[in-house]
């Protein structure tokens, strides 16, 4: 009776199961139980409600605006728009310069080649926290003062204080102009596909028409939010300068390392992606007369864009991950943030979760956008 | 039946003369001097490590004036490489970093892999541990708080990798099991510490560990890290096993089902040997990743090799030479995992040659 209990497959596949689940529940239960014994034992209160108490620490640079007498969860967003900024900025300068370094590497030029080579081979063999200290110790030591500012271009000047380029200062409802701008462009873009399928032959001139249509919305809107421009140059006044946009050497330091790491990966994915696409796709464009760049552009990128997006995707995903690493040259992204939250809070658990949360919601729809893609470009090159 | 003749070779492909490749046409020259002045623009680093380089230095202050100041590169270095480690204790860093060097020189050839191999790693890594803690044999006990350097960033690779091993191939066989509960626990576990910065889990292992287990129990600094690596490994380990397992054919497993085989020793002696063999050549690039990863435990205060370096440079009687350290402490990284790379490829090589058994 026992044994034939015992030998019944479905029935052992379940009791395993279910222990296994209870296992799982049971410690769970054990560390919430150790958690909230030790919480006692230390008297710290649990719960969110710190949120809207007053910071009281500075935050050197943030384009959500910041003050030390605003709130935690003010601080929170502050970080969380700088690790989005140095993350955007970090992806599209990391993409063009991969590209650039993948295409190098697959060159028949042997210098380029080498070049490119040896660039990817040290810059991925060598940790990134090493090299962003290498990088902000450059910008904080190596550096003239201001005074004797570098200046590489033009009205740029690069110094210990930071980088200054020339900026533009934007009077009115700068953010209301990006958001109408961006929601025409997607309208542009879905209706133009709309009406070209519609009026097949005077697609141009449809286009045209909508192209007109656009700028016209959008000197709507430069009126309606009132928008004026005046450019800011920097100038040295004192001992440091004023005016212009000022890159912190910490972001400066930051993007630069990040941008030469992740760029290395890219590339690598890139030329993966490329010589992944058969050899015959190259003879058959040339076959049929196309130069090499025509063959390389309109036959090879599409398809080699099929197998380079999923390995792209977990490359943005992990720079999104990497720019926590901030946290070393101290750019105050949502890492540096919320441990100075939990140093004057006390409260590890309640900011611990919160860090994982958002880094999850990140994660989530990074990939659900470049899944998304994904299927647009596996359909449309079928 | 005999071949008459050997198959002449085919015929070599010409290479056009280096001036047409360099300069042959507009595109290939314009590339050409744009690569060139990339190189010019490097030569003031060249300047800076070699020809304007500090090589000796009696005092600090000589290297305030001139280029790299490798000088004290020369005089810190036993601190970078073993930190705070008693100093005249300092051979057994030394000799557990020899160790390790050994032991990874033996297990690269693939005709000695085994348990036997397995056994001797077990063996030399307690051995190691032991040597550093010291304790016996009139050794001076080292509590962990003062080990440092190099030991400390290979030891923290190796065992989190180790450790973190059986966890993959349980997480990995979890999450391509049928059965629900397995499956989504597994599938629960990687996804959510994949979407986490390591950053933020080392946070999570040196605050929230000492919060969750019961008062009796501390774990020391180099513990919580190492729990925290050892997550991160074995999760990203996992995936690289879940590829494995895939590429072993079906009809292994239906061929031990007809066998009557219980499904444990399937596992272990069927399924578990053809995909691990299969994923060598990938387990060495997440080696490479883990070894890099390790320069991450600073950010919580271990005395690895980097935070060495950079409490080194600190020193205020020299000119701050943070850039001289962590080239110095980059190039031992770069070693170690160009080494692993190299090793990677010679791997691959030989598998693409023969399916090594």
């Amino acid at each position: 009776m026992l044994s034939s209990l015992w030998d019944n497959q479905r029935l052992r596949s379940w009791a395993g199961q279910i222990l296994l689940l209870a296992l799982f529940g049971a410690t769970i239960w054990w560390l919430a139980d150790n958690t909230l014994t030790n919480l006692a034992v230390r008297s710290i209160r649990v719960g969110f409600d710190f949120l809207w108490r007053q910071a009281n620490f500075p935050i050197s640079e943030s384009i959500v605006a910041y003050d030390p007498s605003d709130t935690f969860f003010r601080a929170y967003l502050a970080g969380i728009g700088n690790t989005l900024l140095i993350s955007a900025v970090v992806i599209v300068l990391a993409t063009l310069l991969g590209l650039v370094v993948g295409l190098g590497r697959r060159s028949r030029h042997p210098l380029v080649a080498g070049f490119a080579g040896a660039f990817v081979t040290l810059m991925r063999n060598v940790p990134l926290i090493v090299q962003l200290l290498f990088w902000y110790a450059l910008l904080t030591t190596a550096l003239p003062p201001p005074r004797q500012a570098w200046q590489p271009l033009p009205g740029a000047f690069l110094s210990l204080r930071g980088l200054y380029l020339p900026g533009v200062e934007v009077d009115g409802h700068g953010w209301l102009f990006c958001l109408g701008a961006v929601a025409g462009a997607v309208l542009w873009w879905r209706g133009a596909a709309r009406v070209e399928r519609r009026f097949d032959l005077t697609a141009p001139r449809v286009a045209a028409l909508l192209a007109a249509a656009y700028a016209g919305w959008l000197v709507l809107l430069w009126l309606g939010c009132g928008i004026g421009l005046r450019p800011s140059l920097p100038r040295l006044a004192g001992f440091n300068f004023e005016g212009g946009l000022r890159l912190s050497p910490e972001f400066t330091a930051l993007t630069i390392g990040l941008v030469i790491y992740t760029s290395a990966f890219i590339g690598e994915i890139i030329r993966g992606g490329v010589d992944a696409v058969a050899r015959g796709q190259w003879e058959a464009g040339r076959a049929v007369g196309l130069s090499d760049r025509q063959t390389l552009f309109h036959i090879v990128i599409p398809q080699a864009l099929r197998i380079i997006i999923p390995p792209l995707t977990t490359q943005y995903l992990s720079t999104v991950k990497n720019s926590t690493l901030a946290v070393a040259v101290g750019f105050p992204e949502l890492g540096l943030v919320v441990g100075t939250v939990i140093n004057q809070t006390g409260q590890a658990i309640e900011n611990v979760l919160a860090l994982l949360l958002v880094f999850l919601t990140i994660s989530t729809s990074v990939s659900l956008l470049m899944n998304w893609y994904n299927a647009r470009v596996a359909l449309v090159s079928r | 039946m005999t071949i008459a003749c050997e198959p002449a070779p085919p015929p070599r492909p010409q290479r056009p003369p280096l001036w047409q490749i360099l300069f042959g046409d507009a595109g290939s020259a314009a590339l050409t001097i744009v690569t060139l002045a990339m190189l010019v623009g490097l030569a003031p680093a060249l300047n800076w490590a070699v020809f304007d380089a500090i090589w000796q230095a009696d005092t600090p202050a000589r290297c305030r004036e001139g280029g790299a100041c490798w000088a004290f590169v020369a005089a810190k270095l036993r601190f970078i490489m073993f930190g705070v480690y008693p100093p005249d204790e300092q051979w057994r860093p030394l000799v557990v970093t020899g160790m390790i060097l050994v032991m990874v020189l033996v297990s690269l050839p693939p005709r000695f892999w085994g348990r036997r191999l397995v056994a001797a790693w077990l063996v030399a890594t307690a051995a190691m541990l032991a040597l550093m803690w010291g304790g016996f044999a009139g050794l001076r006990p080292v509590t962990t708080a003062n080990w440092g350097g190099l030991p400390v960033t290979l030891l923290l690779a190796l065992l989190s990798l180790g450790l973190g091993f059986p966890f993959a191939v349980l997480l990995a066989l979890g999450r391509r099991s049928r059965a629900p509960v397995s499956r989504l626990l597994s599938i629960l576990t990687i996804e959510v510490v994949r979407g986490l910065p390591l950053v933020g889990l080392l946070f999570v292992a040196s605050i929230m560990l000492p919060l969750l287990l019961p008062a009796g129990w501390t774990i020391d600094k180099l513990g919580r890290t190492l729990a925290a690596l050892t997550l991160f490994a074995a999760v990203y380990l996992a995936e690289v096993i879940r590829g494995g397992l895939q590429g072993v054919p079906r009809g292994q497993v239906e061929a031990a089902q007809a066998l009557g085989i219980p499904a444990w020793k399937m596992i272990w002696h069927i399924v578990l040997p053809q995909a691990i063999q299969k994923v060598i050549p990938p387990l060495t690039n997440t080696a490479i990743v883990m070894v890099k990863n390790t320069s991450l435990v600073m950010i919580v205060g271990v005395f690895d090799m980097l935070s060495a370096g950079r409490s080194a440079a600190s020193d205020p009687n020299w000119p701050s030479p943070y850039a001289e350290t962590y080239v110095l402490v980059g190039t031992v990284y770069f070693a170690i995992c160009f080494g692993i790379s190299l090793y990677a490829r010679w791997l691959e090589k030989r598998v693409q040659e023969k399916e090594y058994r």
